[in-house]
This record gives C-alpha cells, sequence and structure tokens, in this order.
C-alpha cells in the first residue's frame, strides 16, 4: 500500500473513533454552488461541462461547501469527514490537477468543546504523518480589532492583511506611514505580527495589548486544553494564519510537517460563510492536502515485481498458475511473462521447467 | 538535531553584495568567494549551504522548499506573488519599477495605452487601479525598443540610473513602485528553523539600518 493510502486509512480511523460520520459525495455539483462563493475557494478556476438537462455543473474544487449545503439547520451538531477527491489548478501543474484530500467538518451549535476538539483532531491528523509537526493558531478578531484601528478602507486593509501573511514588517510600515494612520495603532499591529512562538511567550503579549479581551481568553482557553492533552509541544500562535475574513472568523489554524515546503492542513471557523449560505448554524473544520505527502515518504520501491516466472508458449495453465501460487505464497509478487518486460524491475527471476520452476537469477 | 540551513542567492553583482552582509551577520561560507564554476557551497561547521541561482528563480527555489531563505527583488515578488514570508527589506538593490515613454509621448486617456513590459502582472494591477483600459505586450527584454518601433506607446521596467532610457530617448513618466533586495523565506521552513532564520534576520536587520544611515 501507498504511504498516502496509508495516511488515508490512519485518518479515517482517527476521525471515526471520535464519532465522525462518513460524509460521500458526487463528483461533480450545480456550478452556481461555486460562483457565489468563489474567494472562498483556493483557486477560482473550475472545470464546467453541461449536463444533458443543459444545467451547468462542475467538477467539484472543494469539499466543504458541498457539506454546507446538504446539511439542515437544528438537530444538534453535525459531524462528518471525508476523503474525496478534488479538481484544481495548480500552480506547479500549471494546469487542473485530481487532488485527493480528507478532512473533518463540525456544522450546527457549535462551542468552544468543538472548536476544541477540531484543534485536537488537526493536530493528531498531523502527528498521524510526521511526529514533527506544528499548528499554527490564529485568532482573525484579534487582527481584525487591530486593523480596523488604522481605519484602512478596503483596498488598504487587503495590502495590510497581505503583509500580515508574509510577516512583512517594512511593507506594513510602508502602507501605515503614506496613509498617516495612527502611529500607535500601527505599532500595536507590528507587536502582534511579529509575536510568534508557544501560546506561554505569545498570550502575555497579546495581554499587554489590551486588544479583543474575548478572543484572547478563547485562544488561551484552546491551547491550554490542548496542553493539558499532552499536545502543548505542538502548537503555536502565529497572526501570519490569516483566511479570508468574509468567510473565516475567530479561530483558524493550518499545520506543517518537517520535509513538506508547503502547509498539509487548514482549517478554521468559517460562520461567515454559513451565513452567506443562510444557514443558521456555526461551522469549524479543516482539510488534509494528501497531495502535497506524494514525495515526504521518501518510500520508493527497489524492484517492480519480486519475481518474473517464464513460460513457454506450450506450458500447461494448470502448472503455471501452480507455480505462480506457490511463488506468491508468502506475499510477493509474481509475474508470469514469455520474456523479461523491458526496463522492469525484479528480484528473482525463475523459469517454469514442465512442473518444475528453476531459479534463474536471485538479487535477494 | 541540527540541520543545514539552505540559502539560495541570486547571481551577479547584487549577489556578491547580499552574500557579503549574511558573512558580516555571521553566516559565512569562505569557499563562496573562490574564482570557480561551482553553484553550491558549504560551511559545514555551521551547517550553513549556499547556492547561487538566477535572480528571477530565488523565489521558485525557496517558495519550493529547496532553499530555506533566499534573496530576491521585490519585482519578482510582485510579479509572480510566491507564498513565503518577505522578512526584511535589505535596503540593497535600490531601484524602482517606473511608466517610461518617447519625450515627444501624449498620453490620450481616451485611447486604449499599448504597455511593453517584462512585468505583466505588475502593469496590469497598477492600471486597473487607476481604471485605466490597457493593452499589454508581453516582452522578454530589449523593451526600451518598443516605443522607439511604435509597438507600446509607455515601457513599464526596472530603471536604476536612467541611462539606458535617456539613451533611447526615453523618460520617466511614473513611478510604480520602489524596489530592492527581500530576505524570503519558506513558510514551512520557517516553522523548523525558526530560530536560526531569526537569528540572520536580525543581525542583516542592523546590517540594512546601517547601510542605510
Amino acid at each position: 500500500m501507498k504511504y498516502e493510502e496509508r495516511i488515508v486509512f490512519a485518518l479515517r480511523e482517527l476521525y471515526r473513533r471520535f464519532g465522525y460520520l462518513q460524509y460521500k459525495m458526487r463528483k461533480f455539483e450545480e456550478y452556481d454552488l461555486y460562483a457565489g462563493n468563489k474567494d472562498f475557494l483556493i483557486s477560482d478556476n473550475i472545470i464546467t461541462f453541461t449536463d444533458v438537462n443543459g444545467r451547468l455543473m462542475a467538477l467539484k474544487p472543494d469539499v466543504t461547501l458541498s457539506i454546507v449545503r446538504s446539511g439542515k439547520d437544528g438537530g444538534g451538531i453535525q459531524k462528518v469527514y471525508y476523503n474525496e477527491n478534488v479538481y484544481r489548478v495548480s500552480a506547479a501543474a500549471q494546469g487542473f490537477r485530481e487532488i485527493m484530500q480528507s478532512g473533518i467538518e463540525c456544522i450546527g451549535e457549535v462551542d468552544d468543546c468543538c472548536v476544541a476538539e477540531t484543534l485536537m483532531l488537526a493536530v493528531e491528523s498531523l502527528r498521524t504523518i510526521s511526529q514533527e509537526c506544528i499548528l499554527d493558531i490564529s485568532q482573525l478578531d484579534i487582527v481584525s480589532e487591530l486593523v480596523d484601528a488604522l481605519g484602512a478602507e478596503a483596498a488598504m486593509r487587503r495590502e495590510i492583511l497581505k503583509c500580515v501573511g508574509e510577516k512583512n514588517l517594512h511593507g506594513l510600515d510602508d502602507i501605515c506611514r503614506a496613509s498617516g494612520a495612527d502611529p500607535d495603532a500601527a505599532a500595536r499591529l507590528k507587536t502582534l505580527v511579529q509575536t510568534s512562538g508557544a501560546p506561554a511567550q505569545v498570550l502575555p503579549v497579546l495581554r499587554s495589548l489590551g486588544c479583543a479581551p474575548a478572543a484572547v481568553a478563547q485562544l488561551a482557553s484552546l491551547t491550554d486544553c490542548l496542553d493539558a492533552l499532552g499536545l502543548g509541544a505542538y502548537l503555536r500562535i502565529d497572526f501570519s494564519v490569516v483566511g479570508d475574513m468574509r468567510y473565516y472568523n475567530g479561530i483558524v489554524f493550518k499545520g506543517f510537517v518537517s520535509g513538506v515546503p508547503t502547509g498539509v492542513l487548514s482549517g478554521g471557523q468559517y460562520d461567515r460563510l454559513m451565513e452567506k449560505m443562510r444557514r443558521r448554524a456555526r461551522a469549524v473544520g479543516f482539510a488534509v492536502y494528501l497531495d502535497q505527502l506524494e514525495r515526504f515518504s521518501g518510500e520508493t520501491e527497489a524492484v517492480d515485481v519480486d519475481t518474473v516466472l517464464l513460460y513457454s508458449p506450450d506450458a500447461a495453465p494448470a502448472a503455471l498458475l501452480r507455480a505462480a501460487d506457490a511463488l506468491s505464497a508468502d506475499g510477493r509478487s509474481v509475474t508470469a511473462q514469455h520474456t523479461v518486460p523491458e526496463k522492469l524491475r525484479y528480484r528473482r527471476l525463475a523459469r517454469l521447467d514442465g512442473d518444475e520452476v528453476k531459479i534463474l537469477e536471485d538479487m535477494a | 538535531m541540527k540541520t543545514w540551513l539552505n540559502i539560495a542567492l541570486p547571481k551577479g553583482r547584487l549577489g556578491d553584495k547580499v552574500y557579503d552582509m549574511f558573512a558580516r551577520a555571521g553566516f559565512e561560507c569562505p569557499d563562496i568567494l573562490e574564482e570557480n564554476r561551482k553553484l553550491v557551497f558549504e560551511n559545514a561547521a555551521l551547517m550553513l549551504r549556499y547556492f547561487w541561482v538566477k535572480p528571477s528563480d530565488v523565489a521558485v527555489y525557496v517558495e519550493r522548499g529547496a532553499a530555506d531563505i533566499g534573496v530576491a527583488g521585490k519585482d519578482i515578488l510582485l510579479e509572480y506573488a510566491p507564498d513565503v514570508y518577505e522578512m526584511l527589506d535589505l535596503k540593497v538593490g535600490k531601484c524602482r519599477m517606473a511608466v517610461a515613454a518617447r519625450h515627444d509621448f501624449y498620453d490620450d486617456q481616451r485611447r486604449t495605452l499599448r504597455v511593453a513590459t517584462k512585468f505583466t502582472n505588475i502593469a496590469a494591477g497598477y492600471y486597473s487601479a487607476q481604471g485605466r483600459d490597457i493593452d499589454i505586450i508581453h516582452l522578454n527584454g530589449s523593451v526600451e525598443i518598443a516605443p522607439i518601433l511604435g509597438l507600446s506607446d509607455v515601457i513599464v521596467d526596472i530603471v536604476e540610473t536612467g541611462r539606458t532610457l535617456k539613451e533611447n530617448h526615453l523618460e520617466v513618466r511614473e513611478t510604480v513602485v520602489p524596489i530592492s533586495a527581500r530576505l524570503i523565506a519558506n513558510k514551512a521552513s520557517y516553522e523548523f528553523k525558526r530560530e536560526i532564520i531569526d537569528r540572520l534576520r536580525e543581525g542583516l536587520a542592523l546590517l540594512a539600518e546601517e547601510a542605510e544611515a
């Protein structure tokens, strides 16, 4: 089994253990679902086609929107997990790619217990991939309050948030200076961007800034909770994690594992998306990008097949199948061939002679 | 466990200047000063590995994690928008992205402006913010020739001293954005090599301030 497949099984088991039900969906949805929420998607390029009844359909570029649309308000908390392929433009491939994605969504009367459970599962998902992992957590209400204090109009706000996401302090300086923003408010935002690290280091700084006390208290209580579960070492508070504030609110996070150059997990609270989709419910969830793990394990097969079993055209089929069965009895693979296929890498070369198997080469 | 810090520097004059700053900040790699054609240099004692790469490729190496950190011009960061941290303005390699035109060019606002440039995203963003309709002509080099031959009305390009423009009877009409070299970091590398990257950033910040003073 390939490394990514083993991870998928392990994640599925993790989510199932905490009572998440598997969500299966079809490969395509009506295009309107995505067209109305393009900014929520990682890439706004979507593969579309016209269905037999003339409706414009899309190969799904995202799973969350479908889950949100399909759910019903009321009835407690809906907890689901998924392993689905999505279809997005990849900058690297300069074209569309099929990407395997796993994740969970928790929708309904979401409270801080749900958010804590989601964060715990995010850390455990990362640890399933590698023990050398970090979950960066941010709280958008804190960022929002400090950005609002600069009195920025929409375009400038976008530029400021871009700088926050890039940890670009000199860029923030330039924007604030050019706009004549309150130097005190600018200094407070810069402190926020500069301050990242273990919760024990960052929380006192946040308290000293005196902003968004309820949001700081939420951050403190959630990180305390994860610390009590023995997961504190994997957490960092880092405000460079900035989701789109038209969809996300409150806690947002991003996960990294050592050896993979981009984030492999991202998620957060998305109550604003729920409002936008006219759902009277709150929500939190995350996705794990399994395509990032393809080269991570470093596992490469030394051979394509364990044994090549050569046979002559007049060999008895029963004798051939018996020989192949015997050679593969210990779980090793066998391919029956007339000649050795070009470029095939094998460990053992054997020939069927009547009822007898003769080993010609053995590189084990 | 200590691991290597991989650093991508731009080949050429800017790279030499930037390496000098890195060395003065305590991140030296003496082998890099040898005259040879090698592209990778290591200081095993400090676990530093430097690569020389084409200036426009530095951001790619860093974004893809082949390098943990690197130095790239702001022009490249604006044009390609790589998903990296922009940690510091090194305040070297200063120039500006500007709109230039022939001395006798009159900008008739009622007409679509023809803009020749290597930096299509920067040009498109600049004119879109002004609500100006433009026709972008992507060129890979010798952009200055476009207005002379009537291929474009203006160019958007990097201007350092302005000498090339002057020799081709062009002049700067507007500054789009000031440019300088920036220290960039891969987002995942920063998570796992934060301490050394922060130490380097602090050392370089002091040198950048000194140079500016």
